[in-house]
């Protein structure tokens, strides 16, 4: 019992993690209705800016791992990555962006390849060791809890767990609470209709797309926390389970980014647990190929009709 | 057109032919190592080890009267690569032998391509018994997974550990390999495995399996990967609180093993070739030479690297030639080659048999814990 509790945990904080990326892929189709296949790698970035970032920000709040300095490393990493995000999009997409949907597309993933090839001549291609922001420790749980006492519970996953809610809570209420978001709302429910009513489409897809970098980049240095091995291709694996957590939730829509998120970190945890690592890729990628096939607006998406 | 090509013609041919004596007087050798990627701590500690020797034996007036050319290229740890970067060693660099891989699987690769061309390929450390298994061409100077599994089983029932658990990279020939004869021998000494999990290379998340693992509760955890995941396993094993020592194989060597571990490794011990602590004199010669080359210590790999450049020289030198088949027979008949890791006397298998060295991890350092014999 203890075990399969274990296995929760670990697959609630890897969930976590892919909730976070997968937010990012399910916002930019909302409004741009293309996939960012860069998307993985700006979450690798996020890994390297709180990677460089770390030692000078550390030794503003004392010598060794500190929460302030955690929070601020988090903070300018994600500001990097929405920086980055924004100077992408009006490069590469926002030129593109009259031209069929499948050019966009293309040019995602040769933005993708630019980013780890560029990463691993800028960084170097072998793993780095990420520095400790905060000093992980097992939680001491109270014995008189059952099966949950003899839980392990990292100091780190709780972080990620909670930093994630945060950032989701913080999230909707942009979506649902400003006139950005409103604006986000009405292009992606319709681009004509929200451009005559007076959004201003440059600025709402920018800001998007530097929400959804921030996001990603929050995801690298969260994850660098758990596991201190930084690599320039880290963002492929991530990014591809995060796009397949954006699907099986529906893509477009933001709680089922995070519900795909979290299913997909359990269904890896249990894979690898109970079955075997090596049956971990092929079910997760089975799951995709059965809901484009089943369900293919996802579980919390609906479908829409193409209108002729 | 026709007066370009007779303007260049002359010119190419010129080119050629200075190229050409320019190699004459050169022996080529290629090596192929990671020096970027998952495994670049093997492949640049490799090649400064191949690199000291090649300067070495080159300082010392070359061999046939010639200086030997070392033709390094990056496989960047990655599948596919070392069977180009061979193909063009042989195709184009005209090489007279080859050098490499640490990882098995990477020699595994060029292995075949070496054999069938009758170039003589030294692997400097993979361990895995397929490897020279490939053919009459194919030679290494480090032991074998079968001696490398056994002696690690021996020392965990020496330690009195009976119930071990065994954490295995699929990925990597390898570590397959290892953990294979390690079963083998701990089973049929009494010893008994009570949980076997697995992972691959470039996974980053092992709380899953060592969660399982930790269900079991082993005396010890088996884990004979490479350094990259055995350093996050290490740390992950001790955050969930999984406080039972990590045993290992000279696949552990690398010097960001313990920088990402941190001390979350302290009380581990794995195998390995050769300990730079070794008091005697040629392997002290050796770690001062390495220090004043790169300005730091020289582990397992650089010395292999080194013994392996090393042992081609002496046999091109009895060989009195380059030429692929007799290069051959000299290499095969290395006898008591004294080498930085051990005598090096190399079987009808094209293996080479010598002591193994156990090492345990302290204070952020590898200490020398004690030599295993054949």
């Amino acid at each position: 019992m203890t075990e399969f509790l274990q296995q929760l945990v670990n697959g609630l904080a890897q969930g976590g993690i892919y909730a976070l990326i997968a937010l990012g892929y399910t916002m930019i189709y909302g409004v741009l209705r293309f996939i960012n296949f860069a998307h993985g790698d700006i979450f690798m970035l996020g890994a390297f800016a709180g990677f460089y970032l770390a030692p000078a920000t550390l030794k503003l709040f004392g010598a060794g791992p500190s929460y302030a300095g955690a929070a601020l490393v988090l903070l300018g990493a994600m500001a990097l990555c929405a920086l980055i995000g924004i100077v992408i999009e009006r490069l590469c997409y926002r030129p593109l962006r009259d031209r069929p949907r499948i050019t966009a597309l293309i040019t995602a993933i040769g933005v993708s390849l630019l980013l780890e090839n560029g990463g691993q001549l800028l960084f170097g291609a072998d793993p780095k060791s990420f520095p400790d922001l905060i000093v992980d420790r097992a939680l001491d749980l109270p014995a008189g809890w059952g099966p949950l006492s003899a839980l392990t519970i990292t100091l780190s996953q709780v972080l990620v767990l909670g930093v994630t809610l945060l950032l989701l809570v913080a999230l909707r209420h942009v979506v649902n609470r400003t006139r950005t978001g409103l604006a986000m709302r009405a292009l992606s429910l319709n681009p004509t209709a929200a451009q005559l009513a007076g959004v201003n489409l440059d600025q709402v897809i920018m800001f998007t797309f530097g929400l959804g970098s921030a996001l990603a980049g929050a995801a690298g240095v969260l994850i660098s926390i758990q596991q201190p091995s930084i690599d320039p291709l880290m963002g492929i694996s991530a990014g591809l389970k995060a796009f397949i957590a954006a699907v099986l939730g529906g893509i477009g829509n933001l709680p089922g980014a995070v519900l795909g998120g979290v299913l997909i970190g359990l269904l890896e945890a249990l894979v690898v647990g109970y079955l075997s690592p090596t049956y971990r890729d092929p079910i997760v990628f089975a799951v995709l190929i059965l809901i484009l096939i089943f369900r293919p607006a996802g579980l919390l998406g609906t479908v829409q009709k193409e209108k002729v | 057109m026709r007066l370009l090509r007779s303007v260049l013609s002359p010119v190419l041919i010129v080119v050629a032919l200075a190229t050409s004596a320019a190699a004459q007087d050169r022996i080529k050798v290629g090596e192929f190592a990671s020096l970027t990627g998952g495994n670049a701590s093997f492949g640049q500690s490799s090649h400064k080890g191949t690199q000291l020797a090649i300067e070495a034996i080159n300082a010392a007036g070359g061999v046939l009267g010639k200086n030997l050319q070392l033709i390094t290229e990056d496989d960047q740890s990655l599948a596919g690569q070392p069977a180009t970067i061979v193909q063009k060693f042989i195709a184009e660099d005209k090489v007279v032998a080859v050098l490499g891989e640490v990882a098995s699987s990477k020699s595994l690769e060029a292995a075949p391509i070496c054999q069938q061309n009758h170039i003589p390929m030294i692997s400097p450390a993979s361990t895995n018994p397929k490897v020279t298994e490939v053919g009459d061409y194919i030679f290494r100077i480090c032991f074998i997974d079968p001696f490398q599994g056994t002696v690690m089983a021996k020392f965990a029932l020496a330690q009195g550990w009976k119930k071990v658990a065994v954490l295995t990279d699929v990925k990597q020939d390898y570590s397959v390999g290892l953990a294979d004869f390690f079963v083998k021998y701990f089973t049929a000494h009494g010893g008994e495995i009570v949980k076997e999990q697995k992972y691959s290379t470039g996974d980053k998340d092992f709380k899953p399996q060592l969660t399982s693992l930790k269900g079991a509760q082993p005396d010890a955890i088996f884990v004979p990967g490479y350094y990259a995941e055995v350093a996050l396993i290490g740390k992950q094993a001790r955050l969930l609180g999984l406080k039972v020592p990590l045993l290992g194989g000279d696949g552990w060597v690398g010097d960001s093993l313990l920088k990402v571990a941190g001390n979350s490794l302290d009380g581990s011990f794995f195998s390995c070739h050769f300990s730079a602590e070794d008091k005697s004199p040629a392997v002290q010669d050796f770690v001062a030479k390495f220090r004043a080359r790169y300005q730091e210590t020289p582990d397992d790999m650089a010395a292999l690297g080194y013994d392996s450049a090393m042992i081609l020289a002496e046999a091109i030198k009895r060989a009195g030639t380059t030429e692929g088949d007799k290069l051959r027979d000299a290499i095969a008949a290395t006898k008591n080659h004294p080498g930085i890791t051990g005598n090096i006397t190399l079987d009808a298998q094209r293996n080479a048999a010598k002591p193994a060295v156990i090492l345990t991890i302290r204070d952020g350092g590898f200490k020398f814990q004690e030599t295993v014999a054949p």
